[in-house]
């Protein structure tokens, strides 16, 4: 399975990742024992104009890990006509203990990923380099959870069987299945739907002070990170099955199918972003300080978060109010 | 945001015209980063235009063909068999087949000799006639009309007019076939009457395939029973696994290309340096020079992707991936030619893209920044 073009890109953008990530934090190691802006030393100009080249690599493929997110979604899906009793992504994850946590981490990467960029870039424009001991202690953190992510997709690839017999979306996101997606699927529409509303406009709520308020960005945050999960439980109970116009079909996966217009994607990348980006500004919040230049990059990040959700939000009642379905 | 739109604006603009003024030394690179999109992204439309072509086929066949077995071998079901599969709830239609190949020395071929299906009356065949496949057509210089005279394992002469040349467009499952009538074939082959070489069961409800594969299964243990799903899914595996070695194989030309991007990013000319040098000597900032540099970098990887990817459709969709074709689709003597429809799906590009761009980009990350990083008091004196 694992002579598979996608899989190979996959592989291949992991492997890269681990090596950059390695040798980044082979260098942050070195720059947390050395780092001392006010020294005008060989070694500290070194570090510094190494700093660059770390940035930009780094940057590169913390792009190529969003870029293989969408991919291994994607080419789960494709494979589902690989393996017995798989019709979408859910199947070809099932058919591996590996399946689902390589999809969480990569998610969590993904996030990660985006909440170091956005520190990185607001070190890149201040000019006596506040964030970059914090950076790099990021950095430290996140290359573990990438080697993690290279690690555990490795293992679902090398461990799909093209015989393996699986089960398709119905199965875990049945209404009676003992399990998380069950319980999901099993959540009374109205109140998925409720909840999922009041998350929204308690983020907004939050985000408009949050490029003045500290207290704000960091509510932002973590109300983002809410949002990011009411939001896949409103679309396994409320938003698939009004999608499809059936009551008993819940998959989160099948609604980026070309059978429903990937109407998926005006789900999933507004929300994706609206996360991304609303992290970034709490975690910002707690690691910056008020300066004009770090308030500037809350603000921005923070709309981004705001427009993310209100289009999430915005997408999500379209496809309600225009359902076939009544639940 | 404006202001920073601008920016990255002047600096790809900047980006253009230090690629135009080397024009030379960039078009090779291109050249040769396309030839490398090409030779991956055929391989790759090659392989999922073939998978698409063999489920488009199989969508068309029976849900469940039944093969009795002895010794784990292929052998004749008997009509016993044949009412006992009849007698399933939820078959349509139970239909014994007979077909076999033979090894034709005339033509250096195996043919497929079968007789049609009783559904399919425009195959219908009288005895003496045989409907011939555009391969043994080909091989054999057939049309309608002309006689066609095979001769069995056994020496038997069989002696046929042809009434029609299957369409080209079926080629892919009918270049080697022959269709002749019934008693032709048994007298033929030496078959007695009651026997067939297969039987192919349509499935009114198709999620009930399984369940009916297994109550046909327990009804007659001594037959395999192979559903289409299996043999979709065994297509899929097959192609995809021969597009992903090839492409594994094709790696070396990847590293091959990467170390002569890392090479010539890292090999600037004397006037490069001194530009850089120039460049930064008036302001501009290492950040400034590295987004330049990698606008340069992203604007030969589009050109260079889009040629090798059309590139990569011509030859694929128009020419029959013509320098690919007997690694990837196997070899026959009597191999059907057929076009493939073309179309490209979006996790087609993504994968090349991933391929071919990602390494090229990786490759002069490096070279760029040290660039970019130099003294412009070194790099200009």
């Amino acid at each position: 399975m694992i002579f598979h073009p996608p899989i190979l890109a996959l592989i291949g953008a992991s492997l890269l990742s681990a090596v950059v990530l390695a040798g980044a934090a082979l260098f942050a190691v070195r720059l947390l024992r050395h780092w001392d802006p006010a020294s005008g030393a060989e070694r500290q100009i070194g570090l510094e104009r190494t700093t660059t080249l770390v940035s930009t690599v780094v940057a590169f493929v913390l792009v190529l890990e969003a870029a293989s997110l969408v991919l291994f979604a994607f080419n789960a899906d494709r494979m589902a006509p690989l393996f017995v009793g798989a019709m979408c992504a859910v199947g070809s994850l099932q058919a591996s203990p590996w399946g689902f946590p390589a999809l969480w981490a990569k998610i969590a990467v993904f996030f990660a990923a985006f909440v170091w960029l956005a520190v990185d870039r607001l070190d890149g424009r201040t000019r006596d380099y506040a964030l970059t001991r914090t950076k790099y202690v990021g950095l430290l953190a996140l290359a573990p959870l990438v080697f993690a992510e290279g690690g555990i997709e490795l293992a679902y690839f090398l461990d799909l069987k093209a015989d393996t017999i699986t089960s398709c979306c119905g199965k875990l996101f049945g209404e009676s299945r003992p399990n998380f997606g069950g319980d999901l699927a099993s959540l009374d529409p109205k109140l998925a739907l409720g909840l999922l509303a009041a998350g929204v406009a308690a983020a907004v709520v939050a985000g408009l002070p949050a490029a003045g308020s500290r207290i704000a960005a960091v509510a932002l945050g973590v109300l983002s990170l809410a949002v990011f999960g009411l939001a896949l439980a409103a679309i396994v109970a409320a938003i698939g099955p009004y999608v499809y116009e059936m009551p008993h079909h819940h998959c989160p996966f099948c609604i980026l199918k070309r059978e429903y217009g990937h109407v998926g994607f005006a789900l999933y990348l507004p929300l994706f972003l609206a996360t991304g980006a609303g992290l970034s500004a709490g975690t910002l919040a707690l690691v910056a300080g008020n300066r004009a230049e770090m308030v500037a990059a809350r603000r921005g990040l923070s709309r981004i978060a705001i427009a993310g959700h209100l289009v999430f939000a915005l997408a999500a009642a379209t496809l309600v109010a225009t359902s076939g379905l009544k639940l | 945001m404006r202001a920073a739109f601008e920016r990255r604006r002047h600096l790809l603009d900047f980006a253009v015209r230090s690629l135009a003024r080397r024009p030379t030394r960039n078009l090779g690179l291109i050249l040769v980063y396309g030839l490398v999109v090409f030779l991956v992204g055929s391989v790759m439309l090659w392989g999922s235009a073939v998978r698409r072509e063999a489920s488009a086929i199989l969508a068309g066949g029976p849900e469940i063909t039944a093969q009795a077995m002895v010794m784990g071998r292929h052998d004749l079901t008997v009509d016993a068999d044949v009412a006992l599969l009849k007698g399933l709830r939820g078959v349509r239609r139970v239909e014994p087949r007979l077909w076999g190949y033979l090894w034709d020395s005339a033509g250096a071929a195996n043919y497929t000799l079968m007789v049609p299906s009783t559904a399919a009356t425009d195959l219908a065949v009288a005895k003496g006639e045989a409907i011939v496949g555009e391969g043994v057509a080909r091989a054999r210089r057939l049309a309608p009309g002309k006689m066609l005279f095979l001769v069995s394992p056994s020496g038997r002469f069989l002696k046929t007019r042809v009434k029609a040349v299957l369409p080209a467009e079926s080629a892919l499952v009918s270049a080697d076939l022959v269709l002749v009538e019934e008693s032709d074939f048994r007298a033929f082959f030496e078959l007695p009457d009651g026997v067939w070489t297969d039987v192919a069961l349509t499935v009114a409800n198709p999620s009930e395939v399984g369940t009916i594969s297994g109550k046909a299964a327990l009804k007659l243990p001594h037959h395999r029973f192979v559903t289409r799903a299996d043999m979709s899914r065994s297509a899929e595996a097959l192609f995809s696994w021969r597009e992903g070695l090839t492409l594994a194989l094709l790696a070396g030309a990847l590293v091959a290309f990467a170390i002569l991007a890392f090479d010539r990013a890292s090999g600037l000319s004397a006037e490069e340096r001194r530009e850089i040098g120039i460049l930064k000597a008036i302001g501009w900032e290492t950040g400034d020079v590295i987004a330049s540099k990698l606008f340069e970098g992203a604007l030969i990887s589009l050109t260079a992707f889009l040629l090798g990817v059309l590139a990569a459709w011509v030859h694929v969709f128009l020419f029959s991936a013509g320098l690919f074709e007997p690694v990837l689709k196997g070899w026959a003597t009597l191999y059907p030619r057929f076009p493939l429809s073309p179309r490209i799906d979006a996790l087609e590009i993504a994968t090349l893209g991933m391929l071919t761009v990602v390494p090229f980009m990786a490759a002069i990350l490096v070279p760029v920044w040290r660039t970019a990083s130099a003294d412009p008091d070194a790099v200009m004196r």
